[in-house]
């Protein structure tokens, strides 16, 4: 592992109104590795996911992507600033995001969603771009289905395509939110498969999930979220194992009683 | 009822077909504008679009076609009534069509513009690419009804002594002495024409609807 993370969050501090949704985060994204991001509901899992996005704004603090500063960095006076739209946008590329309701563009194929940025980005050609649209939906086992619109895909076909839309501008990190918690229980299988198959390409991932068997068997650090706050972080063997922080044993006592008992 | 008048009647619905298409066409650029303009960050320039809009919704078409056809002279402008006529029909379904692109806008899903975002595309793909046939799919029914509207209120425009559909009605009606069929007749053409709007609106649904879930 390189001495700079992959993401790299300090002391961001999210307020909605009076609302301090995040009370200063601390916390590296290792190269390389998964790490799954935990919390009760309205723990602020979520919305530190979609400031390491710059999907929100921070109201305090900073974020770097790979070494460089995402949204706010330090101006000349060692006061945070506002970084310039394109600086947003650059930094951003490095990024993949998959969410949790899919947000396919529903006018377009599942080719179409895959090329779109392709072509107005990247400024391949149509044929270029689609033939690499193709071989991201080859890697998540839908080329059959190239031809099809959002809506006539099943829950777990349409997030399998978002990871094809996210991988085919060759991200550097994948932030997944909640990916399979709008789907059937059947579903979740096969989009949690795809990001099996991902880490073991080495992509670095941060995933907000709800999926305790997922984050076990495949994270490399577990980062505990309550109330705003960083609660624990470690390896899942020392998160999970017990004795265990009460918090943490109170969060899975629910998921126990859901039948994942077998799986940690 | 010959066929002779009847006649008559689908040839002059011609020129309510022809009036009502451009209103509708010059209302859809001119909503473009206010649309724009309502959403816009601008206090002025929101205000100014709202202002459009409760005007030219508040108060009848008829009072509308009126100001107009008399304003323009007093201000040096001598129009054709035909023109005051389109003038008018467009300002006014302007202001329906905004407030109908307006909503539509405003449903399209966050959600799509995140995952825009993330991808990379500028403000101006976003618009082009997401944000404009987004909110075209969703505005289509009530885009269709509008113009099914407009259509039916173009035979205001018979007060202002503008040749069309209703124009030809009444003038047949009065020199024939048959009322009733002739005006009957006159309904049914708009009907059918109506029928064959309303025929497009659901082609267009159907075609962009495919991919709605």
């Amino acid at each position: 592992m390189s001495i700079v993370p992959a993401i790299r969050v300090r002391g961001v501090v999210k307020r909605f109104a009076d609302l301090e949704v995040l009370s200063g985060i601390d916390l590296d994204v290792p190269r390389g590795h998964v790490t799954c991001l935990l919390g009760p509901s309205g723990s602020g899992k979520s919305t530190l996911l979609r400031c390491v996005a710059f999907l929100e704004e921070t109201s305090d603090g900073f974020i770097e992507i790979d070494g460089e500063p995402l949204g706010y960095g330090l101006g000349p006076d060692a006061k945070r600033m506002r970084l310039a739209a394109s600086s947003i946008r650059a930094v951003r590329s490095k990024i993949g995001m998959v969410f949790q309701q899919f947000n396919l563009w529903p006018h377009m194929t599942a080719l179409g969603n895959v090329a779109e940025a392709l072509v107005t980005v990247r400024r391949l050609s149509r044929r270029q771009a689609n033939e690499q649209a193709m071989a991201q939906l080859e890697k998540v086992g839908l080329s059959q289905r190239a031809s099809h619109y959002p809506g006539e895909l099943s829950g777990g076909q349409q997030q399998r395509v978002a990871i094809a839309r996210a991988l085919a501008l060759e991200p550097r990190i994948m932030l997944f939110d909640e990916p399979t918690s709008s789907l059937d229980p059947e579903l979740t299988g096969e989009v949690l498969n795809v990001m099996r198959s991902l880490a073991e390409t080495g992509m670095t991932m941060l995933v907000v999930t709800h999926e305790i068997g997922f984050a076990a068997s495949v994270a490399t650090k577990i980062v505990f979220l309550d109330h705003g706050r960083l609660l624990v972080e470690g390896a899942p063997g020392d998160v999970f194992s017990k004795p265990r922080h009460p918090r943490i044993d109170q969060f899975l006592d629910t998921y126990l009683d859901r039948g994942a008992a077998g799986l940690i | 009822m010959s066929w002779e008048l009847f006649w008559l009647l689908v040839e002059a619905s011609g020129l309510t077909i022809l009036y009502s298409a451009i209103s509708i066409a010059i209302g859809f650029l001119l909503a473009s504008g206010i649309c724009a303009a309502m959403l816009s960050a601008h206090r002025g320039a929101a205000t100014a679009g709202r202002l459009f809009v409760s005007f030219f919704r508040g108060t009848p078409l008829l009072i509308q076609l009126l100001l107009v056809y008399y304003l323009l002279p007093k201000i040096g402008l001598n129009v054709s009534s035909e023109i005051a006529a389109i003038l008018a029909l467009s300002l006014c379904t302007a202001a329906y069509q905004a407030e109908i692109l307006r909503g539509g806008f405003q449903s399209v899903p966050k959600g799509l513009i995140e995952a825009a975002d993330m991808c990379g595309l500028s403000a101006f793909s976003t618009f082009r690419r997401i944000r404009l046939p987004v909110a075209v799919r969703l505005t289509l029914p009530a885009l269709t009804s509008e113009a099914i509207m407009l259509l039916k209120s173009s035979s205001l425009i018979s007060v202002v002594g503008v040749v069309e559909l209703t124009t030809m009605a009444k003038d047949l009606a009065s020199s024939t002495y048959q009322p009733l069929p002739i005006f009957a007749a006159a309904g049914l053409v708009y009907l059918i024409i109506n029928l064959v709007v309303a025929g497009f609106g659901r082609l267009a649904e159907r075609a962009a609807k495919r991919g709605h879930a």
